[in-house]
């Protein structure tokens, strides 16, 4: 492969007819290998998938559905603060994580907990962090969703968009230095993409060559925000030739197309050390959060003509087909789902706060001198008012 | 007079401005049919057309970096970053440019018309990037003006003077009382002046200093006070750049005794700027050292967030710490 050099003014083609390239002059095409029923496309070739690795994330898929639709509804019971659906996305999510290895980073952004399930979060970590009670990993204090495993390599979430951008790049970076020939992941949405930090981690990954994937789900809303408003010309992907980065752009409905494009960021990224963008075009079923309500801004013949695009009957279908899964079983696995789902629920929300002294832990790596001194004015103020502070004041000796 | 919520109140400030001018233009992530996340900017866009309500794409340096060029292109820009935890990738645009724009050019150029809302503060069940107040990072930034206002017939005036005011204003509105302050607000024009304190409520023993939501958690502390047969003097500081010295030393001088109650983090909030110059200007009036109720030293958290808060329980425990001193 030819060695990628600065522009030379002096090797670059002369013209003497004025040039002006359209915005949309890349027109990049959609990798799709199941038809919207889960018929295969004539001709396309299929990942070379186990029927053990198949079911796991069809599982995975039916599990966080049932996740993601009961802890609506128990934010809508007002049993947990805040809540965000990755309904109609999961097949990107857990397509993409299926397709990696277990030591490679991921970088989510908050929908993605598609991935994190395929790791092997368990319910009951999900419900601890959902419920920020004592057990929670991330010790009650980000908001719901905000989920992170370093034994999973899975980076916590935070809620600033886009800021995991850069930050990919250079934990690959240093993936790439250690030569232990694994990628980070990064997730995005398209309306992330518009931030700063996108260009400045795209940028720098092609540039010093880490073996990263950029994952943009391109999901068609930021909040209320549609892509028209977002971004003129043809979407994500068209960036990264800008950037000298490979691309491509996957259907993220289709989860065989999304295992096999993933797979093959992966291999460049890892043996080429070849940073990849990858654009997978899906929609946001649900609304942004449990804080937007979405008939304030699309409306329901969008949704319907949408939905019948979905990953998981496509996905379903195909597995039918093939003989892996039974109308029956697949009834029966949701359902097995849903109790597992409402029990952890039920256990989680009797789990106590994290202990007070957690307030101050984490800020340093060892509590300072006017930290500790905080604390024990706080305990000593809690225990003047105990009825004021009843989550905590039972723990306060 | 209406009854409005702040939402409301900050609503019809953009309505009566944007009627006024209309070189006043309204922009940031959502605000244009949708009307904001909180509905800040419902019905402006029906109203006024989506040249000068819309949406921008989902870049907040960008957004600040944009209305700083419009700004300084003669128009009056109110630009919105969704929650104040979001607004530090516009931290350069702001610090470095929209406050420096008239001084490095020699008053050449300038954004005076440029006014940045926010929504800022916790109470909301917001964890560390939905609660944060910020506004001691730019408190120390000569050439920015910075408001923030306690209910709605505040947050209206007080608008409507940022957005026509001569100098780039940041407008911190505490989203906690958005929909919880209700009150009586004019639904024509009123101005109420920037860098102007208001004494909310006089008294004699101690004076209580806030700003913002404070407020209210600094009424609910005085009205435990006064059981103790305490009289509290209570100044809303309204505009903390540049703010009113004069108000807060002449009630200090009167009362001998102070205590700042806010809702940042303790080190380095703008508390500490009001207790240093009140040493400076009433240290022979003082009858005990400046008392402060802040949050405490760690990033803003979820779980323990009602331990975290600088509450009226904190609030009333430091004006007694003041008296008993």
């Amino acid at each position: 492969m030819a060695k990628q050099m600065a522009k030379d003014p002096q090797k670059t083609a002369v013209v003497t007819e004025l040039q002006v390239i359209e915005g949309n002059a890349l027109n990049i095409p959609m990798y799709q290998l199941l038809k919207e029923d889960g018929s295969v496309h004539k001709g396309a070739e299929l990942p070379d998938i186990s029927k053990e690795l198949a079911l796991k994330m069809f599982d995975t898929m039916q599990f966080i559905r049932v996740l993601d639709e009961r802890m609506i509804a128990a934010q809508r019971q007002g049993r947990i603060s805040f809540y965000l659906s990755s309904l109609g996305e999961e097949a990107a999510a857990i397509g993409s994580a299926a397709a990696l290895k277990f030591e490679d980073m991921i970088m989510g952004q908050y929908r993605e907990q598609g991935s994190l399930a395929f790791r092997g979060f368990t319910i009951e970590q999900f419900m601890n962090q959902l419920f920020s009670n004592a057990k929670d990993l991330g010790k009650g204090r980000q908001m719901p969703v905000h989920y992170g495993s370093a034994a999973l390599n899975f980076m916590t979430i935070s809620s600033p968009l886009g800021t995991q951008i850069p930050q990919a790049a250079g934990y690959a970076f240093g993936q790439k230095q250690s030569g232990d020939k694994t990628c980070t992941l990064c997730y995005f949405g398209e309306g992330a993409a518009s931030e700063g930090d996108f260009h400045a981690g795209m940028n720098m990954a092609a540039v010093l060559k880490v073996p990263a994937i950029f994952f943009c789900r391109n999901n068609g809303y930021a909040i209320s925000t549609p892509a028209a408003e977002q971004f003129a010309g043809d979407g994500i992907a068209p960036r990264a030739v800008g950037y000298g980065m490979k691309a491509i752009r996957v259907d993220g409905n289709d989860i065989f197309a999304v295992y096999k494009a993933t797979q093959e960021a992966r291999r460049l990224a890892v043996e080429e050390n070849e940073p990849v963008l990858i654009e997978a075009m899906s929609y946001r079923m649900a609304g942004h959060s449990t804080s937007d309500d979405p008939t304030g801004y699309r409306s329901r013949e969008e949704e319907e003509a949408r939905r019948v695009r979905e990953p998981m009957i496509r996905f379903r279908n195909w597995l039918v087909k093939q003989g892996w899964i039974t109308e029956e079983e697949a009834d029966a696995q949701q359902k097995a789902h849903k109790d597992t789902v409402l029990a952890a629920l039920k256990e989680a929300e009797k789990v106590e706060v994290p202990n007070l002294d957690e307030i101050i832990t984490d800020v340093y790596a060892e509590p300072t001198e006017a930290l500790k001194t905080q604390l024990e004015e706080l305990k000593a103020h809690i225990r003047k008012y105990p009825d004021a502070y009843p989550n905590t004041s039972g723990g306060v000796k | 007079m209406a009854k409005m919520n702040l939402l409301q109140a900050i609503n019809s400030a953009l309505d009566v401005a944007m009627a006024k001018n209309d070189k006043v233009s309204v922009f940031g992530e959502d605000v244009g049919h949708f009307g904001g996340v909180f509905r800040a900017t419902s019905g402006l866009q029906e109203k006024y057309g989506r040249a000068r309500c819309f949406n921008t794409p989902l870049v907040e340096q960008g957004i600040i970096g944009f209305a700083n060029g419009l700004a300084a292109q003669g128009s009056l820009p109110v630009a919105e970053i969704q929650f104040g935890d979001y607004i530090f990738p516009a931290f350069d645009q702001i610090v470095n440019e929209t406050a420096k724009f008239r001084y490095r050019s020699g008053n050449e150029f300038n954004v005076g018309g440029l006014t940045i809302r926010t929504p800022y503060g916790g109470g909301i069940h917001g964890g560390h990037y939905h609660s944060q107040s910020p506004e001691a990072y730019f408190a120390h930034t000569p050439g920015l003006k910075i408001v923030m206002p306690r209910n709605p017939y505040q947050a209206k005036g007080l608008l409507l003077s940022a957005i026509f005011d001569p100098n780039p204003v940041i407008f911190m509105e505490p989203k906690r009382l958005y929909r919880a302050a209700v009150g009586e607000v004019p639904e024509e024009e009123y101005t109420l002046p920037l860098g102007k304190a208001e004494v909310v409520q006089e008294g004699s023993d101690v004076t209580v200093i806030g700003w913002g939501a404070q407020v209210e958690v600094i009424e609910r502390a005085v009205e435990l006070a006064k059981k103790d047969g305490v009289s509290v003097e209570i100044i809303d500081l309204r505009s903390i750049l540049p703010w009113d010295v004069d108000t807060v030393a002449k009630s200090v001088m009167k009362t001998g005794r102070a205590v700042v109650s806010q809702e940042a983090p303790h080190t380095m909030a703008f508390g500490s700027e009001v207790a240093a110059t009140i040493q400076e200007r009433c240290f022979l009036y003082l009858e005990s050292p400046v008392m402060r109720a802040s949050g405490i030293d760690t990033p803003y958290p979820l779980a323990h967030e009602k331990e975290y808060f600088s509450d009226h329980l904190k609030t009333y425990e430091a004006i007694k710490r003041s008296l008993n001193y």
